[in-house]
């Protein structure tokens, strides 16, 4: 038997629905754990991402300080970097706010959406960047697999393909959207 | 045809093709099964030349043509999906989507685009120009048709299939360069149109989602593409 | 009307000239008006009178003189003398000197090197006639060319004439006359239209401007021989809105000659009718190119549609349609009275003739020259040019406008001609020439005419709408200091994509300036990005650190 291969998922500026299609792999999830170990995931219970890792899922844009900081850590530590779903490659819905100003925004999404408060935080959290951007706006990146999400057929090829040593194909078989 | 018409014969992508000597390279090329991605393109209406997607190489001659505007002529050699011309193609797709705010997924014709289905086509996975991000507004005066600016390529088959097919002329386009807008009468709001007949040709010939039915949501605005077609088909017919 | 007619219109009008022992001549192009000359010509007028010299001396306005750095210009009987920077208050002391010694201080020697290295063909006229006055035309052998060619030869000949001469059009792209000509003359067509393009659009370019102010007939008789060679009977003259004194010259040229007989029925009473109208454009630099300015002349959104079919074949409203800018009309006339031979006989073996340029820029002499073809740039800035302003670095010369490009010193010696401009990267476009000094950024250059091609595009196809849009950011963020090697990359990328696949000219050498000033000034641009530093000190780079990038 092969040895596994090391598989990280991660989930910045998006709404997780690219980790939902990745579990709606189903079945072939079985297929997934046998060749791939999850070391880093929203779906298990580790807090550091690890030093060096095969394969990276990326969900979601880079909005914050953090992001940009966490993205860089990735690149890093992984070997196969996949900007997993359209926000991570085409900064998506989170860049619909790009053409605001940043107070414009805040006032929107803290005051005149929420009657009765008057404060926009500022303490304890990640400073929102100028503008949402795509994943390989700030590292290099292997393998876009877009899609909104992704199907969870194209993710379980990307997951085999990249396994077996090949390139996955994805321009014909994923589609904006 | 009349006797008087010459038949060209000519190579696309080394296929030996007859055509007539008024066509253009598009249209014998779609007659022969060959396909050459367009946008601004579209049977029934005057040709634009200006979305680049259908340029070919011509032997002989340095400049890439565009095939919809390009006449055939005797001995030529075509060849339509080079290395190099389709290296060409996805970057000048790349600029489209980098143009405007094209957020597929939430879009009413997610699913319907012609500028979504061309990424497939020209295998673009991703945009690698900086997205500009312009802010755009969205024209929700009329009762039955939205434009939103944010989706908008340029192509102006609205504005053609107003002033050519309907005769109404409410559709136009203004300013220039990377400010061009699509406008209704004399840039004023469309719900405000004098001229506009509500027919919903320009809905209907539009490529994505810059023109849609007011109402719908994301991934409901199928396009009616066979109007066009049956439009002229009819108007043929009556002659 | 008969040669002898309108050579004793000629004459008469010079013997009236004759008759003054001076003549005063105030140049009335833009450039010396803009400083007063008007008030100058006045005031030379009021001083005649009140000294009393009346009978034998006279005031008349002029066409360009060329060495718009000195204005404004004033000569006394044509080669006497020379003045420059002359003010209304030393109207009373030129006048008063008309008979005695030039005045010293306001005399620029006409024998330096600004004129003595020029020849002067499609200029001929300039500065020795009066751009209002056809009398002051038809006194140098005015319209004896189209009364020539209509009397003496068939369409034919004329455009052999034009084949042997070599002349190339002027307008900025260098196709061979004799042969458009001969194109539109084999084009099959009830109708036939000339057009002349006076859109001159390239910042720093004033050639066309200059033209139709100082030599208003010599534009009409090239279009009207045209006209004869090509069979067509219509012509526009399509000029921007911006040259309000151009139009009035031209439209009052139009009226004389129609008057005169040179346009209208029966030209010369000969079966050839000709007629010409102005369409005034509104300034956009894309209705420079030949099928948006067709188009614009039609009355629809100027921009342009793909060539081939060319206007040769289909041009306004579908008619063969020839056309031609203001210098290469400006040529006809000279060509066809001196001969072919005259003409070929000056310039380099491809380029034939003469250019003029509009001299601009960091350079002691700006102004109005032609130079024979296969002159050095060397010979143009230092010698005619006077040499760089203020004693400066010379840096580079920038031929061809947004489409051209930047040429630096180690091709000073290189010949002006068509091909070798393009060898360098540049062009030879209309005739714009500005030249920079060592305080000039070439990302700044580079920057400017990115945003004046963005601005300029049509928008009608998308790489020249967003492409150039593009690049103008990136060209920003790198004279900014804020651009990374990857965005240097990208540049260089859309040059690429932006030139091959654009729809017209505009788009297709909207890239040059990036191109030329990245081929020779590439340590400037890896100055602004990895040392973030701006060589030329022309740049605003803020020291701080970025928070993302």
């Amino acid at each position: 038997m092969k040895k596994k291969l090391t598989l990280a998922t991660l989930w910045l500026d998006g709404c997780s629905g690219c980790h939902m299609s990745l579990v709606d792999v189903d079945e072939r999830l079985i297929d997934v754990a046998g060749i791939y170990d999850i070391v880093f995931s929203p779906l298990v219970d580790v807090k550091e991402f690890p030093e060096k890792v095969d394969v990276t899922l990326l969900e979601g844009a880079i909005s914050t300080d953090e992001d940009v900081e966490m993205v860089k850590r990735v690149r890093k530590s992984t070997k196969t970097l996949i900007a997993f779903g359209d926000c991570a490659v085409t900064a998506n819905v989170p860049s619909m706010r790009n053409h605001f100003k940043l107070e414009d925004v805040f006032k929107r999404g803290y005051l005149e959406t929420t009657p009765g408060n008057s404060i926009i935080p500022d303490e304890k959290l990640p400073k929102l960047l100028e503008k949402a951007y795509p994943v390989h706006h700030f590292v290099h990146v292997d393998v876009f697999l877009h899609g909104c999400p992704p199907s969870a057929d194209n993710i379980f090829y990307t997951l085999v393909e990249i396994a077996e040593g090949r390139t996955p194909e994805l321009s014909k078989r994923a589609r904006f959207g | 045809m009349s006797s008087s018409v010459k038949i060209k014969t000519l190579t696309i992508d080394e296929r030996q093709v007859g055509a007539r000597e008024d066509q253009t390279i598009l249209e014998v090329a779609r007659e022969n099964g060959i396909r050459i991605p367009t946008l601004c393109y579209l049977k029934g209406l005057s040709p634009y030349g200006g979305c680049r997607m259908c340029i070919v190489e011509i032997a002989g001659s340095p400049k890439l043509l565009p095939s919809c505007m390009t006449t055939v002529e005797e001995g030529m050699v075509v060849s339509t999906q080079t290395e190099r011309i389709k290296k060409y193609r996805r970057s000048l797709l790349e600029l489209y989507f980098s143009e405007r705010n094209h957020v597929c997924s939430v879009c009413a014709t997610n699913g319907y685009c012609e500028l979504q289905s061309m990424a497939q086509e020209v295998e673009m996975t991703h945009v690698h120009f900086p997205y500009m991000y312009p802010h755009l507004e969205v024209d929700a005066t009329h009762e039955r048709f939205v434009l939103d600016h944010n989706r908008c390529i340029s192509c102006t088959r609205c504005v053609r299939v107003c002033e050519e097919v309907e005769g109404a002329h409410t559709l136009d386009i203004k300013d220039r360069g990377i400010d061009v807008r699509i406008i209704t009468d004399l840039d004023q709001p469309w719900g405000e149109s004098e001229t506009c007949t509500q027919c919903g040709k320009c809905v209907h010939v539009c490529p994505t989602g810059a023109l849609i039915e007011r109402g719908k949501s994301v991934g409901e605005m199928s396009k009616r593409k066979q109007l066009l077609p049956y439009l002229t088909k009819m108007r043929e017919a009556q002659k | 009307m008969t040669p002898e007619d309108f050579k004793k219109i000629g004459e008469t009008h010079r013997k009236k000239r004759d008759g003054f022992d001076y003549t005063i001549n105030v140049c009335t192009a833009a450039a010396c008006v803009s400083l007063q000359s008007d008030k100058v010509k006045d005031e030379l007028t009021r001083q005649v009178k009140e000294q009393d010299k009346k009978d034998v001396c006279r005031i008349s306005g002029t066409g360009c003189l060329g060495l718009c750095a000195s204005g404004p210009l004033v000569t006394i009987n044509n080669d006497q003398a020379l003045y420059g920077g002359v003010k209304p208050e030393d109207a009373a002391e030129i006048v008063k000197n008309i008979d005695k010694k030039p005045v010293k201080r306001l005399q620029i020697p006409a024998d330096m090197p600004f004129f003595a290295r020029q020849t002067k063909i499609a200029l001929e006229h300039c500065g020795k006639t009066d751009p209002e006055v056809i009398g002051d035309y038809l006194a140098l052998e005015g319209y004896e060319a189209l009364y020539n060619c209509l009397t003496t030869m068939e369409p034919v000949e004329v455009i052999d004439i034009m084949v042997k001469s070599g002349l190339r059009g002027r307008g900025g792209g260098g196709y061979p006359v004799g042969l458009k000509w001969s194109t539109v003359h084999k084009a099959v067509g009830a109708k036939k239209f000339v057009i002349c393009n006076a859109d001159e659009g390239d910042p720093g370019a004033f050639m066309d401007r200059s033209m139709l102010e100082s030599d208003p007939h010599s534009i009409i008789e090239g279009m009207a021989i045209a006209g004869y060679a090509v069979g067509a009977s219509h012509g526009y003259v399509y000029i921007r809105g911006e040259y309000p004194l151009a139009i009035k010259r031209l439209k009052a040229a139009i009226r004389q000659a129609e008057r005169q007989g040179f346009l209208g029925k029966n030209i010369c009473e000969t079966p050839f009718s000709f007629d010409v109208e102005i369409r005034l454009g509104a300034g956009a630099f894309v209705c420079g190119e030949e099928t948006a300015l067709i188009a614009s002349i039609e009355g629809r959104r100027g921009t342009p549609r793909p060539r081939p079919p060319y206007p040769a074949q289909y041009g306004i409203w579908g008619h063969p349609t020839l056309i031609n800018n203001v210098e290469t009309f400006a040529n006809i006339s000279p060509i066809v009275r001196k001969g072919a031979d005259y003409y070929a006989s000056i310039g380099t073996e491809r380029s034939k003739g003469t250019k003029v340029f509009a001299l601009a820029g960091s350079i002691n002499n700006t102004g109005l020259i032609e130079v024979p073809m296969g002159i050095t740039l060397r010979e143009i800035v230092y010698d005619i040019g006077g040499g760089i302003l203020g004693g400066k670095k010379f840096k580079a010369v920038q031929t061809g406008g947004p489409s051209g490009g930047c040429i630096p010193e180690e091709y000073l010696d290189m010949k002006v001609d068509y091909e070798s401009l393009a060898q360098v990267g540049s062009i030879m476009g209309s005739g714009g020439m500005i030249v920079m000094d060592e305080t000039s950024c070439m990302v700044d250059v580079a920057k400017y005419f990115m945003d004046f091609c963005q601005s300029e595009s049509c928008g009608k196809c998308a790489p020249c709408r967003v492409g150039t849009a593009q690049m103008y950011n990136l060209l920003n963020l790198i004279s900014q200091g804020k651009a990374t090697m990857h965005d240097m990359e990208l540049l260089e990328e859309l040059c690429d994509v932006v030139r091959n696949t654009s729809l017209c000219g505009l788009g297709q050498t909207a890239a040059n300036p990036v191109l030329s000033t990245i081929r020779f000034f590439r340590d400037e641009y890896l100055a602004h990005i990895n040392d973030k530093k701006c060589l030329a000190g022309v740049c605003v780079i803020e020291h701080k650190e970025e928070p993302v990038l």
